[in-house]
């Protein structure tokens, strides 16, 4: 089974091709450049290398939130567009998710940590058991001295990862009550081969959709609509 | 036989998700909208991430749905042609990300489409006789534009707005009154109820640019006139606010329009985006147009609020003079009319 992974949720834009347990290809870019100028031309360029007809692809998978709402969107259109013109299905990968299975195999606790702004971070608690992923805490947006009380009263050796590492360094050593280490440089960000491989995992589950049906989970509400909610609230 | 050119054309700069499929440029084959006006309408106004949300939402559905209906297939497009400018950069980029990976995964070639643009190619439609030269007033929420089209894809503006675009005057005065969002419509309809003389508001000229329009100030014209009321006590007749401040409008736009064909010599003149479709509007154009003896050409009220078919119609002649684009096509939400990407 062939598998094409996206994720652009972040600043970094990735794109992979896996087929059953290798990975032929992995383009990761974290640089400033939009998303929409670099997404497809990465995945034109991993396509030629690996001489691969576009057509053989069985699904594809992608990052599908929390992350930038747009980044998410661009990412979900051309999963979505490329879903409708290969008319292959998809397979929404949690971006949390998929930023964990980046360390699968450790026996550690495995935490990422997404800048989620409004000073929350987007994260989950993850451990392994192999290969799989178990999710003690699934993704979610929570302010980042709540996660860590999380973590200390579970008491277990963590790795940290992630875009939101560098914001709430400081926070962690300050307030962290067990071993912890932060994930090297080539595990730390999202990387579209881990939602690939992921994805691979959930297709053998049969946990597929449709190119129509997908959509982005952003884990949040629009400010206008979290406003208006709390102005009915108030009311 | 010169073979048939089939477009597959999406928009998403806005609240309306669209696709059609456009046989050479002028024979619509599908036009498929899914509007979100009612969710708008809760907020006032379009509120740019929900309109992204629901575009991503709806976007493979609609699409879907105008190959269907036209009965074709991917396999018997030609190009795909997609609004990249301007708009909501969110909104505008789903419709963009979309189509390239559709252009990217059948090889078919990306035509990007500026909207105004496609709201001037609306005009084709219907129209079959018209072809440039000519002149067009483009009035719509985001846009008032007076201009020359030279050719197929080669535009000219001679006027623009230099505040409020004429349909976000119509927004905020129908707020005022109390008829909420969006406005034009509900203007257009109460204004029939009304006295179009009973006020006379000011109607703005730009003093070193006579094509340009200004807004703003007959807008606070008519909320000083409704806070004026109240302070006096006087009861306000809404129909008659309504119908007097779209004649302000309306007269101005005309009056522009009658002094650019004339000035130009052209022969023909057509309008073109959402306040295209107001019916004082064009009945006051078809006026002055008969009384100069210019050929007035206007597309029916869905083809003047956005749709894809009008961008599929832009899009074959940009796709005819060569125009592609590549996989790096961006939104770009400020686009100017005539502009060209350029990575």
């Amino acid at each position: 089974m062939k598998i094409l992974g996206i994720d652009s949720s972040g600043l970094v834009a990735s794109v992979a091709i896996v087929e059953d347990e290798q990975m032929l290809a992995e383009y990761s870019v974290n640089y400033k450049k939009t998303h929409s100028q670099t997404l497809l031309p990465m995945l034109d360029e991993i396509v030629r290398m690996t001489e691969m007809d576009l057509s053989t692809v069985d699904a594809i998978a992608v990052a599908a939130g929390p992350g930038s709402f747009t980044g998410l969107r661009i990412g979900s259109a051309t999963a979505k567009g490329l879903g409708l013109a290969l008319e292959k299905p998809l397979i929404s990968v949690p971006t949390v998710d998929g930023l964990a299975y980046n360390l699968c195999g450790t026996d550690k606790l495995v935490c990422p940590l997404m800048d989620a702004r409004r000073s929350q971070v987007y994260t989950g608690i993850y451990e392994f058991e192999g290969n799989t992923l178990h999710r003690l805490e699934g993704q979610m947006a929570i302010g980042v001295e709540e996660l860590l009380e999380k973590l200390n009263v579970i008491g277990r050796e963590v790795i940290f990862l992630g875009d939101g590492v560098p914001v709430y360094k400081s926070v962690i050593e300050e307030k962290i009550g067990v071993p912890y280490l932060f994930a090297p440089a080539h595990m730390s960000r999202q990387r579209a081969g881990a939602v690939a491989a992921l994805g691979f995992q959930y297709a053998l589950e049969g946990k597929m959709e449709s190119a129509a049906e997908h959509e982005p989970d952003y884990l949040r509400l629009s400010q206008a609509e979290r406003e208006r909610a709390e102005k009915q609230k108030n009311a | 036989m010169k073979k048939d050119v089939l477009i597959l054309a999406i928009e998403s700069s806005c609240d309306e998700t669209a696709a059609a499929v456009v046989k050479n440029g002028r024979e619509v084959l599908s036009n498929i909208i899914s509007s979100q006006i009612d969710l708008h309408k809760l907020y006032g106004g379009v509120v740019p991430e929900i309109a992204s949300r629901k575009h991503i939402e709806k976007i493979n559905q609609v699409i879907e749905e105008a190959l269907s209906e036209a009965q074709v297939t991917l396999d018997d497009i030609d190009a795909i042609g997609v609004t990249y400018g301007p708009g909501l950069v969110g909104a505008l980029l789903v419709g963009v990300a979309e189509a390239k990976a559709i252009s990217y995964a059948r090889k078919i070639p990306l035509v990007g489409v500026h909207h105004i643009e496609g709201h001037i190619s609306a005009n084709y439609i219907e129209n079959k006789d018209l072809e440039p030269p000519f002149a067009c007033l483009v009035v719509s929420g985001g846009h008032t534009h007076l201009v020359v089209v030279e050719d197929y894809g080669k535009y000219r503006i001679i006027g623009k707005t230099r505040d409020d675009a004429a349909g976000e005057a119509f927004d905020k005065v129908a707020r005022a009154i109390g008829l909420g969002y969006p406005g034009g419509p509900k203007i257009d309809r109460l204004s029939k109820e009304g006295n179009a003389e009973a006020i006379r508001f000011p109607k703005a000229h730009v003093a070193d640019a006579p094509y340009d329009f200004s807004f703003s100030g007959l807008k606070s014209a008519v909320l000083n006139y409704l806070n004026g009321c109240k302070m006096k006590g006087e009861n306000i007749v809404e129909a008659d606010v309504a119908a007097s401040f779209q004649k302000a409008v309306t007269d101005v736009l005309v009056e522009h329009a009658m002094m650019a064909v004339k000035e130009y010599g052209f022969d023909k003149l057509a309008i073109a985006g959402g306040v295209a479709s107001n019916s004082t509007l064009r009945g006051a154009m078809q006026e002055a147009c008969e009384k100069n003896h210019v050929k007035f050409y206007h597309p029916s009220p869905i083809l003047c609020t956005d749709n894809a078919a009008m961008i599929g119609a832009a899009a074959y002649y940009e796709f005819i003079n060569g125009v592609r684009h590549g996989l790096d096509l961006n939104a770009v939400p400020n686009l100017k009319l005539g502009e060209r990407y350029e990575g």
